[in-house]
């Protein structure tokens, strides 16, 4: 089998997945004790204004027909009203989409070359002191939830020591014209995903050091620099590669607390926000959003790691 | 690989023996290494501090005691909340929530995964697929969107919140476990034990699960950091599963963040609480990892 068919069928996998999980997140809203439409407008609904809302919600129709009329939108890209603003989910979910993304990039584009550094360096320096602080600094911060993380951030660099940063967004204005607000939950969710990253790499790169080939390069005299430069960072990055995508995908996730301790704008204080008004069609829709997210990431994961593993690309062939 | 060294193709009549032993042995290694020795002190200090703090509190959760957001109000130590109620009461008030929901959390995930695991590692063939393709669907949500959601629909309720963060576990301790059963099942004693005529869930049992002890109490150690950390958090986003008034230290950050500048102590113990318990509980699962040799620290979550 080709590296070719692997990925397509890890492909086809990924949207079998996907549509059983659509399943799932339609089936949750069926789970809702009474109904949709109470459950939006409260008990202090008039009778008029809930037959209207479950008109618009056509709770009246059999579930097997609203699934595959659900899902016919997802697909199309229509994603249904919000109940609680009657605007389209898609129109709420556009610039907040924008900037998660731009969030978790910037997150990626720091948290990654720092790790390796880190890494690499922990592994050059085994056993002794830098490498132990490296080990114990990497577990401390693993441990730590991101918004226990970010709460001592916005302590000791927005209000109370240093106030260096904002801590909230101006949410009135696109976030690219106030980029300060960006640096606190960029380094928030840094801090939060280096951790494993620095971790693999060190683990990866002791491994690669004590491999036969850069005992032979060493030992022909290349310089160590080169030794490290050529022959021991490309092999190592591999593995560490699918950990960069796996906390990715972890990102999706972890935005939803970070989002709504700095009040940024995007889809995880957008799923905080539906949760706190209850406006499950709008929730559904962003779940699918992020779920789509981890599956695409998650499967990038798995097909770098079948080619960066020359076991797994042999055994693939 | 040890493993193998050790076990004699005799040993096998009495597995429960030898599973006490080998888990007693495995937690008298962990505690051997630093790590272990400081996260347990650790976590013994503030799950202490959870469990005996509402005796000692000067005051009760709900009481008001000065004006609200006031740093240094007369006969309180760190001051007031939000609502004037008295900061170090409702911290001692406010973490046997967090811890209780925790720990029901992690054993429904972490029990509920290893019975997956015995089944799907063990039985192979359409079972183990099914329980597998189940468990990918479950992983394609990350655990906290997975909880809001269905916390939205059946409200914070306490069993809602064990319910859908337990559930949130289940795939990813099966996935682990799975793979350590299926490397011990193919061994030569489970064998024989199949050749005994031993019944398959008493093969499980005896034979299977005495030998991931080491990967499941790495698993629960690392579980229940998590729990923490997903419990505090749905606190912090208001979802704490409590009536409105009471003390929980997810819900303090969330209530006095606002007044971070004013009054820092409102926000700032209750995350020291929660920062210490889950660095604890992580010093432990690491050093157990370090102590059952051959059990690589993963990189995701």
């Amino acid at each position: 089998m080709t590296i070719g068919r692997v990925v397509v069928r890890r492909l086809a996998a990924g949207v079998l997945t996907l549509l059983v999980v659509s399943g799932v997140v339609f089936a949750a809203g069926l789970l809702l004790p009474g109904d949709a439409a109470r459950a939006v407008l409260g008990r202090t609904a008039t009778p008029e204004r809930l037959e209207a809302l479950r008109q618009q919600m056509h709770l009246d129709d059999p579930p097997l027909g609203r699934y595959w009329s659900w899902i016919g939108d997802l697909a199309t890209g229509n994603l249904g009203d919000s109940v609680i603003t009657q605007q389209p989910v898609t129109q709420l979910i556009g610039e907040r989409a924008t900037n998660s993304v731009l969030l978790m990039v910037l997150a990626a584009l720091v948290a990654t070359p720092l790790s390796i550094l880190l890494g690499t360096w922990s592994a050059l320096r085994r056993d002794r002191l830098a490498d132990h602080a490296t080990s114990l600094g990497t577990l401390v911060l693993a441990s730590l939830p991101e918004f226990v993380t970010g709460v001592v951030l916005l302590f000791l660099f927005s209000t109370v020591v240093f106030r260096w940063f904002p801590a909230v967004t101006d949410a009135t204005r696109p976030v690219l014209e106030q980029p300060a607000v960006l640096v606190l939950p960029t380094v928030t969710l840094v801090l939060a995903v280096s951790p494993y990253i620095t971790r693999m790499m060190r683990a990866t790169m002791l491994e690669v050091l004590d491999s036969e080939y850069v005992h032979q390069a060493r030992l022909k005299g290349v310089p160590e620099r080169t030794v490290l430069l050529r022959h021991a960072l490309p092999n190592s990055i591999g593995p560490v590669a699918q950990v960069v995508a796996l906390q990715l995908a972890w990102l999706a996730g972890g935005i939803v607390l970070v989002e709504t301790l700095f009040a940024y704008p995007g889809i995880g204080e957008g799923i905080f926000q539906a949760v706190d008004n209850r406006d499950i069609p709008t929730l559904q829709a962003l779940v699918m959003l992020v779920a789509a997210f981890y599956v695409v990431v998650n499967l990038l994961a798995d097909v770098i790691g079948v080619l960066a593993n020359p076991r797994l690309r042999a055994g693939a062939r | 690989m040890t493993e193998r060294q050790d076990i004699s193709g005799w040993e096998f009549a009495e597995p429960e023996v030898r599973a006490t032993g080998r888990a007693r042995g495995l937690l008298r290694n962990a505690l051997r290494v630093r790590r272990t020795q400081v996260g347990l002190v650790i976590t013994a200090l503030v799950v202490g501090l959870a469990v005996v703090g509402p005796f000692l509190a000067p005051y009760s959760e709900t009481e008001f005691v000065g004006r609200p957001l006031a740093q240094n109000a007369p006969g309180t130590l760190f001051g007031t909340d939000y609502l004037g109620r008295d900061v170090f009461s409702r911290l001692l008030n406010g973490g046997v929530s967090v811890l209780i929901l925790a720990v029901l959390c992690t054993l429904l995930g972490v029990g509920v995964g290893l019975l997956v695991a015995l089944v799907a590692g063990y039985g192979r063939g359409w079972v183990d697929e099914l329980l597998m393709r189940i468990s990918d669907v479950l992983l394609a949500f990350p655990a906290i969107v997975l909880a809001l959601l269905f916390l939205a629909i059946w409200g914070p309720e306490p069993w809602a919140i064990v319910l859908t963060v337990g559930a949130g576990h289940v795939p990813r301790v099966a996935r682990v476990l799975r793979a350590a059963v299926l490397d011990v099942s193919s061994l030569d004693y489970v064998r024989s034990a199949e050749a005994m005529g031993l019944r398959r869930w008493s093969i499980r049992f005896g034979d299977l699960l005495p030998n991931v002890t080491g990967p499941l109490m790495v698993e629960a150690g690392l579980r229940l950091t998590y729990s923490v950390a997903l419990v505090a958090g749905l606190g912090f986003l208001g979802l704490s599963g409590l009536e409105a008034d009471q003390a929980d230290w997810g819900l303090m950050i969330n209530e006095n963040r606002t007044g971070l500048t004013v009054q820092p102590w409102a926000v700032l113990l209750p995350v020291l609480a929660i920062g210490l318990l889950t660095i604890g509980t992580n010093l432990v699962a690491d050093g157990i990892a370090r102590a059952a040799a051959g059990i690589e620290r993963r990189a995701d979550r």
